[in-house]
């Protein structure tokens, strides 16, 4: 293997992209674009509630009840109705997800200090977000009804005071999700853009017939992978600043980590992304195949299998064992680890040698599958 | 400037075969090619010629046979054989998007010329094939003959001792195609071996020796003149006349006429018993009242002995 074949290679590489400004262009704009969209729309927080409220008692008492629902920035109440039917009938329309029945004799019960009870009727078809309204319901009506406790029983004697829980959420402490979203989209993007760059490449000289000139000279396998690799790289490299500026810039995601640490992560998995488009460039040695290819075994994994949206610990075990050769995966633990703990190496060294291991046997493969002559 | 065996063969196939599942692309073939020499391949499409220079580049493999090239077996080798061959592929177009001086730049480099020799290497290779004024030019916009010079330029960059061209010629005219003939001449005077194929039967013509391919054999080798002179068993008659269509008519049925075609402003006549039947046909013509201008025995063209031979073969194999 010599520096000079290797040299040449990317040097013609990088003229053929600064040849065809209108891919270097897209190449540039699309880890852009994609963040904006996948960014604004993959938000996974729930709040301003829509709700709806039946308070078919009408006292001061369910109206200092309903108060605190309008207090919560979780919800935003679209209205008062009168009846049951009402409710359904919003629900069912979808323009409500819950609904707040107040029964008739809900002060009488609570001036009894009896139980009193009220209803929430909840739209579960989305059972993520079901789940998190109901959470936000419960506790604010728990809290509620503990202050009435306290307060009814103002003299005499007190029950034991209930343990008060106070939560401090540590790396993202405001919850929001994009904290979690950008940093793990920006491996997706990475991915799935490095793949497509390089998908074509291989295979454009197959079907320009240059292959079969480059093979008869002594330029090796290996030697035609690295160059090309390296001159994608630099578009690579341009696509991460540019998404990292976005997530910083854009979506105000705090970055707390070592910036050395992220570059190190990024060129050894953007060394392994564009090796597997080369990879399937090669193996298909056409440029449609190879881009179609590169599209489902990038997008997909790395959308659904990297942890970045769905945790991977809620998987099925036979899916998480298939999440382990998915590439992405890592280096959506590092990013988002990077991004919001700030914390080094040593805690993310087993996923710096899976992407390492990653990026070395796609390379061979990539340089192995070019070996392979006609017959 | 070149390196090759001192016994001075420069390409040297015994018993080569090459099959593709059931298919025999290349059924046993031996030659040599001696240092120097401009060596044509020629057959139709499909003959097995391109088969035979990819094995020759370690493109493929033999199935059997052996193959040397500078004395490398290619089969054995192919890293090191590549050190020692140029070779331009029937389907290579160069990089359309590089400028002349950037296609030879990158070839420079993967060919590995050393960094102090390129800028020479490179200004040598422009100059031989008349591609000065061209360099900064984008290839795209070269005219179709000039392609082929670059193609050959590229492939020189390294000072190979052999040069493998599969078909340059194809769609290139025939102005730059003789141009382009006679920079093979230059290379070759200049030492180098250049193994060349071709189906035009015209420009082939210009090799120092040929193989004639058919059906993944060599029906014939040897200098051009002397393949002609001795291959060609029947005789060859060029009968031009006042009325040259009357005069195929007329022809058709004398004793010892094989064949007769219009050639120009004449007559081609395939004949057996040269002078005998010439004699006839002069009575036949003058018979029927035909002036008759010039009667003598040619050399046959490349197309007439290749066609003449594949003939025979295939009456003797039926």
């Amino acid at each position: 293997m010599t520096f000079r074949r290797t040299w040449a290679t990317m040097r013609k590489e990088i003229k053929h992209i600064v040849r065809d400004p209108r891919s270097l262009v897209l190449a540039l704009a699309q880890p852009f674009l994609m963040l904006l969209l996948f960014g604004y729309a993959l938000s996974l927080d729930v709040d301003r509630i829509p709700t709806l409220i039946y308070d078919a008692d009408g006292t001061s008492r369910s109206r200092d009840l309903t108060q605190r629902f309008l207090a919560s920035r979780f919800f935003e109440i679209r209205g008062h109705v009168n009846s049951y039917d009402a409710i359904e009938r919003e629900i069912d329309r979808g323009s409500v997800l819950i609904g707040l029945v107040v029964p008739q004799d809900y002060s009488r019960r609570v001036d009894a200090g009896t139980d009193a009870q009220v209803q929430i009727l909840l739209d579960g078809s989305d059972a993520n977000t079901a789940t998190i309204a109901l959470s936000y319901v419960s506790s604010l009506i728990q809290n509620y009804s503990l202050e009435l406790r306290s307060e009814g029983r103002g003299s005499g004697t007190r029950p034991a005071p209930p343990i008060d829980a106070r939560l401090r959420v540590w790396y993202n402490s405001t919850m929001e999700s994009k904290n979690q979203v950008v940093p793990g989209l920006i491996a997706v993007i990475m991915m799935i853009i490095a793949v497509l760059l390089t998908s074509l490449t291989i295979a454009r000289e197959w079907e320009t017939g240059a292959m079969e000139q480059l093979l008869s000279t002594p330029l090796r396998p290996a030697e035609m992978v690295l160059g090309k690799m390296m001159a994608y790289l630099l578009v690579g490299v341009m696509d991460v600043a540019i998404a990292m500026a976005v997530g910083i810039f854009v979506f105000d995601v705090p970055f707390r980590g070592n910036l050395l640490l992220l570059a190190g992560a990024s060129l050894i998995f953007l060394f392994g992304a564009l090796c597997w488009g080369i990879f399937l460039s090669a193996a298909t040695r056409s440029q449609v195949m190879a881009y179609q290819l590169g599209i489902v075994t990038s997008f997909m994994p790395s959308m659904v299998l990297s942890g970045f949206v769905w945790a991977i610990d809620n998987m099925p075990e036979v899916i998480q064992w298939i999440t382990r050769i998915v590439p992405a995966r890592y280096m959506v633990t590092i990013l988002k680890v990077i991004f919001l703990k700030g914390v080094g190496l040593e805690a993310l060294w087993v996923e710096f040698l899976c992407l390492l291991a990653f990026a070395t046997l796609v390379f061979l493969g990539a340089a192995y599958k070019l070996r392979q002559k006609l017959g | 400037m070149v390196e090759t065996p001192s016994n001075g063969t420069a390409v040297e196939v015994t018993a080569l075969v090459k099959r593709f599942g059931e298919f025999v692309a290349v059924n046993g073939i031996s030659f040599q090619v001696r240092r120097g020499e401009i060596f044509g391949f020629l057959g139709p499409n499909g003959a097995g010629k391109s088969t035979t220079i990819r094995i020759l580049c370690g493109l493929l493999r033999p199935t059997s046979g052996t193959a040397l090239v500078s004395g490398i077996d290619v089969a054995r080798n192919p890293e090191a054989v590549r050190k020692q061959l140029g070779y331009v592929s029937q389907r290579f177009s160069l990089y359309a998007d590089l400028t002349v001086g950037e296609n030879l730049d990158f070839f420079g480099g993967i060919y590995g010329v050393p960094r102090r020799l390129r800028a020479e290497r490179k200004e040598q290779a422009l100059r031989t094939m008349g591609l000065v004024d061209q360099a900064g030019t984008m290839t795209a916009l070269l005219p179709g003959g000039w392609k082929q010079r670059l193609a050959l330029a590229c492939a020189i960059l390294h000072q190979p001792p052999v040069l493998f061209l599969d078909e340059p010629t194809s769609g290139v005219d025939p102005i730059a195609r003789r141009e382009f003939w006679d920079l093979i001449h230059r290379l070759s005077a200049g030492g180098q071996t250049i193994f060349i194929s071709s189906h035009h039967m015209d420009e082939v013509e210009r090799c120092h020796r040929l193989a004639l391919m058919h059906a993944g054999r060599i029906i014939a080798l040897g200098a051009p003149n002397r393949l002609k002179r001795e291959l060609y068993t029947q005789g060859l008659l060029l009968i031009e006349s006042s009325d040259t269509l009357e005069s195929m008519r007329a022809i058709e049925n004398v004793p010892g006429v094989r064949e007769a075609a219009v050639y120009g402003a004449g007559l081609h006549v395939t004949v057996d018993e040269t002078a005998a039947t010439a004699q006839r046909i002069g009575e036949a013509l003058r018979g029927r009242g035909i002036e008759v201008r010039r009667i003598e025995s040619i050399l046959p063209s490349m197309e007439d002995l290749f066609v003449s031979l594949i003939e025979a073969q295939e009456r003797r194999s039926a």
